[in-house]
């Protein structure tokens, strides 16, 4: 468990996170209810020590723990939407974005990194949920389709970490397009052999469940995370009845056949890492072909 | 919906988007199984997705345009009471998508194009779609529409209900039909979202810009189809004739080109879909 000390943060993390009560240097966890040590918590990436629930982690953080030596690049990080609607309800879209701007230091709801993982050359493009609920429009569209095709012009594999409430209602049938673009984008990847990983996290919703986050050559998620398409809200009114415990949770798509693994946070990296072997490691002498000519052989 | 008169009919009265959007919903419309039997001859209806049903919501099958034989798919709502239980409303279910790309590589194994009708207010919301997985079969059919080697045309007759509508959208060429809405959320849950209160939707439809003429000036359509006189449902045989001279002419200019230069085509209309960021320096 020497992965979980490091002598300090690499970055500087976000403010208290959404799914535990601050109460100064001590935290209540949202499962378990018992009292945790604030540093505790961060220095196991807000899973908590007591239980095991994995609560949501920022995207800076996150590239931070599956970039060795938390180093990494980041790319694009200068696109900002330009309210191409000039949506406003509650408030002005323009200042939502400002608030969600000065809160989080980004410019949208996505950082694209590239940097070594366990010694690999990989992307790693991570949600961030507290901006405007790490929702999809313009610039996450495009910051994800240059990462595309940033991993297929340098042959190097790609990981996206989801965390969104899905497609960006104020930019509307632009965001709508945005699963489009990268669901095109995805296929030249495909065509291109290179691997991609996708990484459900809590919660993936929406239009970004039905785009990239299910497209992955592998498609894997945290326990616990509420992964689905329609909202439980939405299904309640049409159905007219509750939903069943533990409906649209990791486990329930594992269940049902739409994950390849649930793995926990404190296991991903070296997860990722294996998986990518798997893909890439250099074949033995032709050893493939041998077999399945043999195969051959022997049915003929 | 949309045969509620008061509150609706005000509001549209002072609201065009509005308007519109009863239109698009308006109970006389045409829908794709009037256009298929208008446009095309000789239509079978080709049913299942080989793995758990057939979904009703979406139809599907071989038919010609003119003398071209071609795959026709569109989301079907149905008509009267018996009709609409049957075609689940046109929310379609995973097996809806699954079904229509089974019929969309059929149509490319044997070279042929493939017309899509969009008319869906989303894909359904229930607990069987999500166990069998409503996410995955709408991501796999925009990827594996993406590749799809044959001409592809869609236009948009209706409801253009989110991902559930794109799910059958990948196309070379997108056409709305002029009272046409097509959308990222509907006007009612947008307006649930931002004025907890889904009895604004007018108002959220106005801000959501979904109408074809906004899709155009977004320049994420190719282009608008006349409507006869106050609507497509006052003259369907005339909406028809407007859409069959448009697939016509879409499908006689994409017939030329290689599978390679369909795909590029596709590829590159999509990937310029939203370019409305501004590159600053970092954050
Ligand atoms: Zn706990």
């Amino acid at each position: 468990m020497a992965w979980f000390t490091r002598d300090k943060p690499a970055v500087k993390r976000g403010d208290g996170e959404k799914r535990v009560r601050t109460e100064g240097l001590w935290l209540k966890c949202e499962r378990c209810g018992q009292i945790v040590w604030r540093k505790a918590l961060e220095d196991n990436f807000q899973v908590c020590p007591k239980c095991g629930h994995h609560g949501r982690l920022d995207a800076r953080t996150r590239l931070a723990m599956l970039f060795d030596e938390g180093k990494f690049e980041e790319f694009d990080q200068g696109l900002a939407s330009t309210d191409p609607l000039a949506f406003v309800d509650s408030k002005k879209y323009s200042d939502r974005l400002a608030a969600s701007q000065a809160a989080t230091q980004l410019r949208d709801a996505i950082i694209s990194g590239g940097g070594k993982l366990n010694g690999r050359r990989v992307y790693v493009c991570a949600m961030e949920l507290k901006f405007v609920g790490g929702s999809m429009g313009t610039v996450v569209g495009e910051v994800i389709t240059r990462a595309i095709e940033r991993s297929i012009q340098h042959t190097v594999p790609l990981i996206i970490v989801s965390a969104s409430g899905g497609a960006r209602m104020q930019e509307g049938a632009i965001s709508l397009m945005q699963m489009a673009k990268i669901s095109a984008a995805l296929m030249r990847l495909d065509e291109a052999r290179i691997p991609y990983i996708s990484v459900l996290t809590d919660p993936t919703t929406g239009g970004v469940t039905a785009s990239f986050a299910m497209l992955g050559d592998l498609n894997v998620a945290e326990p616990g995370a509420q992964i689905g398409f329609a909202g439980p809200r939405v299904i309640e009114q049409t159905i007219r009845q509750k939903l069943p415990a533990g409906f649209q949770t990791s486990e329930f798509l594992l269940q049902h056949g739409f994950l390849d693994a649930l793995v926990k946070r404190a296991d991903l990296k070296n997860y990722l890492s294996k998986a990518l072997d798997f893909f890439l490691l250099p074949a033995e002498q032709n050893a493939g072909q041998d077999s399945q000519k043999n195969r051959v052989t022997r049915a003929s | 919906m949309a045969d509620s008169p008061d509150p609706e009919t005000i509001a549209a009265a002072t609201n065009p988007t509005w308007e519109r959007v009863l239109l698009a919903r308006h109970p006389k419309r045409p829908h794709s199984a009037d256009y298929i039997s208008r446009v095309f001859t000789g239509f079978s209806e080709l049913h299942g997705d080989r793995f758990f049903g057939d979904d009703a919501a979406v139809m599907g099958g071989f038919a010609f345009l003119d003398a071209r034989p071609v795959m026709v798919i569109g989301q079907e709502k149905g008509r009267d009471t018996k009709q609409k239980l049957h075609r689940n409303f046109g929310m379609p279910k995973p097996e809806g998508y699954r079904k229509a790309l089974r019929l969309m590589r059929l149509a490319e194994k044997f070279q042929r194009p493939i017309v899509t009708f969009l008319d869906t207010v989303g894909a359904y919301p229930g607990i069987d779609a999500e166990e069998r997985g409503q996410a995955e079969a709408i991501a796999n059919n925009l990827r594996e529409m993406s590749r799809l080697g044959v001409p592809v045309v869609t236009v948009v007759i209706g409801e253009g209900g989110s991902g559930g509508a794109l799910g059958l959208g990948i196309a070379n060429r997108v056409y709305m039909l002029e009272n046409a809405y097509y959308s990222v959320i509907s006007p009612e849950s947008c307006a649930a979202i931002i004025y907890r209160d889904s009895g604004r939707a007018a108002e959220a439809a106005q801000a959501l810009r979904l109408t074809a003429q906004d899709l155009e000036r977004l320049q994420l359509i190719d282009g608008i189809i006349e409507e006869p006189a106050e609507g497509a449902q006052t003259d369907p045989n005339r909406a028809a004739e407007f859409v069959k001279e448009t697939i016509q002419r879409a499908v006689a200019e994409l017939a030329p080109l290689t599978s390679k230069e369909l795909i590029d085509d596709r590829y590159n209309k999509f990937r310029r879909m939203g370019n409305f960021f501004a590159e600053g320096q970092g954050a």
